[in-house]
């Protein structure tokens, strides 16, 4: 590829112009206002990448391309129609379909290249083969758990950690093999074999609530192996691609570590969850309790509301009976907005979208940061949903397994409602301070049920207060 | 040969920080259909997948291609479509007017 042809600078030219659309793609995605700007921004670089390849005259044959093509366009668009509770398991889907496509290409360029293989293409050929293929099955993995088509529970056991790093470690060793003798052909399929079986190994661990950690790591991971890909195939479009999308994946996961106040070694190799389960069965201490007429009540006095969701909200898909809740308060002049912690749901920024969904509008919905500093002014905080990202112990308790963990202030409210189930324990395990404290009234029920309740009594009495 | 090589590693360098600094302004609000975008972007792969699907160089790798193919451009399609359904749903408030 060293001499160009004429055909051959107009694709790279081609490529150059997509390049530079991908990353306007993102730049306008900062805001929601120009965010579909972004999108078509994306599709135009997309589609000019595409029709150049096909130009490329080193194509003989166009039927596989075409009905690759086709299929996969059969395919996508049931996937682009996925409800939206669906879209952290369709997103885990599609981690696992990019690095499915960046292994099989891996394999077919070894195959094809292999015994002569310069040391650095074979390098970073076997870091792309060995992130695609965990990528892969770690993706299906955390899509199965996602779908609750496997156990959202972590599955552990005694050595756990020491052989999934004996088995990196072994993927790594025939890598180097590999390096220094890429004639080797039969090291090659075990060595994406264990990089398969990696992955699954990878996931079985982490349990439901660490999942926007690991879907934003594996979208890190998916990145780099097709930054991986592009020095392998020379294409600096895959290059710079692959970079944003690792780049993307890796502020994800960095802000979602952080949000829990933990490393990621500690989210994927601590099996955090299992540990204190046990420990629930302390002894009963008193909490106030309110019906959904009182509720209502204290909710229409009110000048500023702040509701604070979680996974809860989603399992129980209560965000429409939530956005009624939002309208029949607002338009007795109550200022509502909602306060959503980085971690809440099950991807970053899962309740932004399943609240933007119930027509909620954009500029109500705050991030942690935002709504803390209102907090002390807010007459009553509503949580649905949420427990561990609300329990004081983060701020106050040096012992507890969440203490530094950066918390919603919602003990700092007036009063504090939390629509529950029962007094059972969150995601870590652990007692929940804020159900004990003066200001709190638990509100039992189911959130879809409890807050159409609460809506009804409303309306119902709009005359009244 | 070495040239193409260090010349790469600038593109994926300058890419690495333009990414950085693009993506630390994206609002948290829209990170959800920030990883379906960014994702759909990634299958860029697909010029690679083309390719080796129309040279032909071997069986192997026509099949492992088209397949390729297949993966690639589902995460196309079905991210760009469902990057654009999620953004429609954001709206800002109406005036205060009404």
């Amino acid at each position: 590829m060293t001499s160009l042809g004429g055909g051959e600078y107009v694709i790279e030219v081609l490529y150059i112009i997509s390049a530079a659309l991908f990353i306007l793609s993102l730049k306008w995605l900062s805001s929601p206002a120009t965010a579909r700007r972004g999108v078509f921004a994306g599709e135009i670089g997309m589609a000019l990448a595409i029709i150049g390849t096909l130009f490329y005259k080193g194509i003989v044959d166009y039927k596989w391309i075409a009905i690759g093509l086709v299929l996969g366009t059969i395919i996508g668009v049931p996937l682009g129609r996925v409800a939206m509770t669906a879209v952290p398991q369709r997103t885990a889907l599609s981690h696992a379909f990019g690095a499915l496509c960046v292994t099989l290409v891996g394999t077919a360029e070894y195959y094809q290249r292999t015994p002569s293989v310069p040391k650095f293409t074979m390098s970073v050929l076997s870091l792309e083969v060995i992130l695609g293929a965990l990528t892969f099955t770690g993706s299906l993995m955390a899509a199965g758990k996602l779908q609750e088509i496997l156990p959202q529970r972590p599955i552990t056991y005694k050595g756990q950690n020491f052989v999934n790093l004996a088995m990196l470690l072994v993927a790594i060793v025939i890598a180097v093999t590999l390096v220094r003798d890429p004639s080797r052909t039969a090291l090659y399929p075990p060595m994406v074999l264990i990089s398969l079986i990696f992955g699954v190994m990878l996931i079985i661990p982490i349990g439901g609530a660490d999942m926007p950690t690991v879907i934003s790591l594996l979208n890190s991971y998916a990145g780099l192996s097709a930054a991986a890909m592009g020095f392998v195939l020379e294409s600096k479009l895959l290059i710079v691609a692959g970079a944003l999308d690792g780049a993307s994946g890796f502020i994800l996961s960095v802000n979602m570590s952080k949000a829990m106040n933990r490393s990621f070694t500690n989210v994927l190799f601590g099996g955090f969850g299992q540990l204190q389960t046990t420990a629930a069965a302390q002894e009963a201490r008193p909490v106030r309790s309110a019906t959904a007429e009182e509720a209502a009540a204290i909710l229409s006095a009110a000048g500023k509301v702040v509701i604070v969701p979680g996974y809860g909200m989603a399992v129980a898909q209560a965000q429409h009976k939530v956005r009624e809740l939002y309208d029949a308060l607002t338009k007795r002049g109550v200022d509502v907005t909602f306060g959503i912690h980085p971690v809440a749901g099950r991807m970053p920024g899962h309740m932004n979208v399943l609240l933007a969904e119930a027509d909620i509008p954009y500029d109500k919905l705050l991030d942690m940061d935002q709504v803390n500093g209102d907090m002390p002014q807010t007459d009553v905080a509503l949580v649905i949903g949420a427990n561990d990202v609300t329990n004081p112990a983060a701020r106050n308790d040096h012992s507890s397994p969440i203490y530094g963990m950066p918390i919603i202030d919602v003990d700092k409210a007036h009063t504090v409602m939390v629509i529950k189930r029962s007094m059972a324990p969150g995601f870590a395990g652990i007692d929940n301070l804020l159900y004990y404290l003066d200001n709190n009234l638990m509100l039992f029920g189911d959130a879809k049920a409890f807050v159409g309740n609460i809506v009804k009594e409303l309306s119902g009495n709009s005359g009244g207060h | 040969m070495k040239a193409d090589l260090i010349s790469s590693l600038y593109v994926f360098m300058l890419a690495a920080f333009i990414g950085f600094e693009v993506i630390r302004r994206v609002s948290p609000l829209l990170h959800t259909p920030l990883m379906s975008l960014t994702n759909a972007l990634d299958a860029i792969a697909v010029v690679g997948a083309i390719i080796l699907a129309g040279e032909q160089k071997s069986q192997l790798s026509t099949i492992l291609g088209t397949i390729a193919i297949v993966a690639a451009t589902s995460n196309i399609v079905g991210g760009f479509i469902i990057t654009d359904r999620m953004l429609k749903m954001f709206k800002a408030s109406k005036a205060p007017k009404q």
